[in-house]
């Protein structure tokens, strides 16, 4: 193959966007509605907000079919966040202050063997899922505690 | 299948950064492996074993050689992740010591980076560069790669849509980088393409002004007049055998220190890649999924993927889905599971009008680690994915099985690339065994 030439271009097909690194990470799981908001305009997405026994979902639809769904519940927290994306949303984002736990506990499971594979994160202060693969990626994460009484676990989904 | 063109109004410049790079350790030969098979034209060796720094377990390496784009200057990279799962070669910067490649970038110096998350929460980040690649007699010329960890940690900061673990080097990551030859030809495609809004996946750094997002061109495939930039899956820019690969493993009773197989490249190229007519073709969705049906339930965001080390599939013990209440073992594998004994498990695969069953069984991952601490093949290793409870238009936490390696062992598992024609009536994308 006689490519050497062809080898040195690259091509972007459109201009750089900035917009989304002004904004600050702020936290979001444990947060309040507001924080929904700023998800939002981390993702560049459209919102949508239905409400449902004791909680109010906000779902946010981005580009990369991207959907994060949002719960909240009655005083206004974030109790629970889940994802649909062919790449795995910004974690710490959507995590903000329990990025760290999410982080050590993963950490934690690679001591000892290294392997690839889904995650399952069970602390008594946090709960967090993911699975798929390199295009068609889900999780969710939870703080049982936040969780309202009468919601089961099976409603964050 | 080249779809390269010529036009371009952004160049591409060497950095010089990775021959600067200090050797950091470098790859072990495996104790105990019995010798590859022949060369082949279109066949390379994969070795499971432990992997550059040991203890990886079920996972499938092969050697992969990378050269300076139109050079004979080349180096063998050992014990890369032959991962059915993401599209695209992955290297850490660390273990290319030998040669220099070349990094894209714009016309103002600002070079393209690539963030990829994999399923763990683990994320690759690194300079996208150009190499020839080579494996057993092909050669997928100048081709986007992703160099993990380069340039040095500290040049420029990690753009905060760029978040997980970190995996920057043989001892996070536990190999020397992964081989993507899943059923994409390149790791995003449209998505960061024709788009407004790109996916965190593609960024121009620069030392002033850090990293800002950006599209990258898929060319002809995604419609774009510009040359294809993305990291691209090897298989797919050979110049023959490129609709796709099969990976051989022998079948494998319990445990065992290590295996040797063969990674095949093309699917009814050549007399050895035929497709049987008794094979079970499993046409994917837009997703790459298809249906798995597993205690009673219709799991339709299943996959085959060699680069996860176990069955994966929901998890009962927490929601009380029927059938299936494996529990789960105590951290750190609390990615596994751990019933009291080995346990047979059956479930179907199913896409068109193909019903594939399948047995597998579940050994307690506490004691296959404790018993067999020399061991780096387990066929009866499986884990949680999701939560568990029905799964429904409403929820889709868990409606996925992830066949991993051990699925492997046993079967010719074939991969065909999105785009490709149709094999034997077959259209890709499909998984086949």
């Amino acid at each position: 193959m006689k490519i050497l030439e062809k080898s040195f271009f690259l091509a972007l097909a459109s201009a750089v966007l900035m917009l989304l690194f002004a904004l600050p990470a702020s936290a979001s799981l444990g947060g309040d509605v507001a924080s929904v908001h700023q998800d939002q305009a981390h993702v560049k997405g459209t919102l949508k907000t239905t409400s449902a026994k004791a909680f109010t979902v906000h779902e946010i639809n981005a580009s990369a079919k991207t959907v994060i769904k949002e719960y909240v519940s009655a005083d206004g927290k974030v109790f629970a966040i889940t994802w649909h994306s062919q790449f795995i949303p910004n974690m710490q984002q959507l995590l903000g202050s329990y990025y760290q736990q999410f982080a050590d506990a993963a950490a934690t499971q690679r001591e000892g063997h290294y392997s690839h594979r889904p995650l399952n994160i069970q602390q008594p202060g946090l709960v967090f899922q993911n699975g798929g693969h390199m295009r068609s990626y889900y999780g969710r994460a939870y703080v049982p505690a936040m969780v309202p009484q009468g919601v089961s676990k099976d409603d964050i989904r | 299948m080249k779809r390269i063109t010529m036009r371009s109004f952004l160049t591409l410049i060497v950095v010089g950064a990775l021959g600067f790079l200090a050797a950091c350790g470098g790859g072990g030969t495996p104790v105990g492996v019995p010798p590859p098979p022949p060369p082949g034209q279109n066949a390379a060796a994969i070795t499971v074993d432990g992997g550059p720094v040991g203890g990886y377990v079920n996972g499938a390496f092969v050697n992969v050689q990378v050269c300076q784009p139109g050079t004979s200057t080349c180096q063998t990279i050992d014990h890369v992740l032959v991962d059915t799962g993401s599209s695209g070669l992955r290297l850490l910067a660390s273990q290319v010591t030998t040669i220099t490649l070349p990094v894209l970038s714009d016309s103002s110096g600002n070079t393209l980076n690539n963030c990829v998350n994999f399923l763990d929460g683990s994320v690759l980040w690194g300079n996208v560069a150009q190499a020839d690649i080579k494996m057993a007699g092909e050669v997928a010329s100048a081709t986007s790669i992703q160099l993990i960890a380069n340039p040095a940690p500290g040049t420029y900061s990690i753009p905060v849509g760029c978040t997980g673990m970190n995996e920057d080097s043989q001892q996070t990551l536990g190999t020397n980088g992964i081989l993507g030859v899943g059923p994409e030809a390149f790791d995003c495609g449209a998505s960061c393409d024709n788009t407004s809004t790109p996916p965190p996946v593609y960024y121009l750094c620069s030392t002033g002004t850090g990293c800002v997002l950006t599209t990258v061109s898929c060319g002809a495939s995604c419609n774009d007049i510009q040359p294809n930039a993305q990291v691209t899956n090897p298989v797919f820019n050979f110049s023959g055998d490129n609709n796709g690969v099969i990976v051989e493993l022998p079948a494998v009773t319990g445990t065992a220190a290590t295996l040797s197989g063969n990674l095949i490249f093309g699917i009814g190229t050549q007399s050895n890649n035929a497709l049987p007519s008794n094979t079970a073709v499993l046409q994917l969705d837009s997703n790459d999924n298809f249906s798995t049906v597993f205690s009673g339930e219709t799991l339709p965001m299943s996959f085959i993927d060699s680069g996860s080390n176990g069955y994966f599939f929901p998890n009962g013990v927490e929601s009380g889905f029927a059938g299936n209440n494996i529990p789960i073992c105590a951290s750190p594998n609390d990615s596994f599971y751990c019933p009291a004994t080995l346990t047979p498990f059956s479930a179907t695969n199913q896409s068109g009008s193909t019903s594939s069953p399948i047995n597998f069984s579940i050994d307690n991952t506490d004691n296959l680690f404790a018993l067999n601490p020399n061991n780096f093949v387990f066929t009866d290793l499986a884990g949680p994915l999701g939560p568990g409870g029905p799964c429904n238009s409403t929820n889709t936490m868990s409606c996925s099985f992830d066949w991993g390696l051990p699925f492997f062992y046993g079967r010719s598992v074939f991969t065909a690339i999105d785009g490709g024609t149709a094999i034997n009536g077959a259209t890709p994308p499909f998984v086949a065994y």
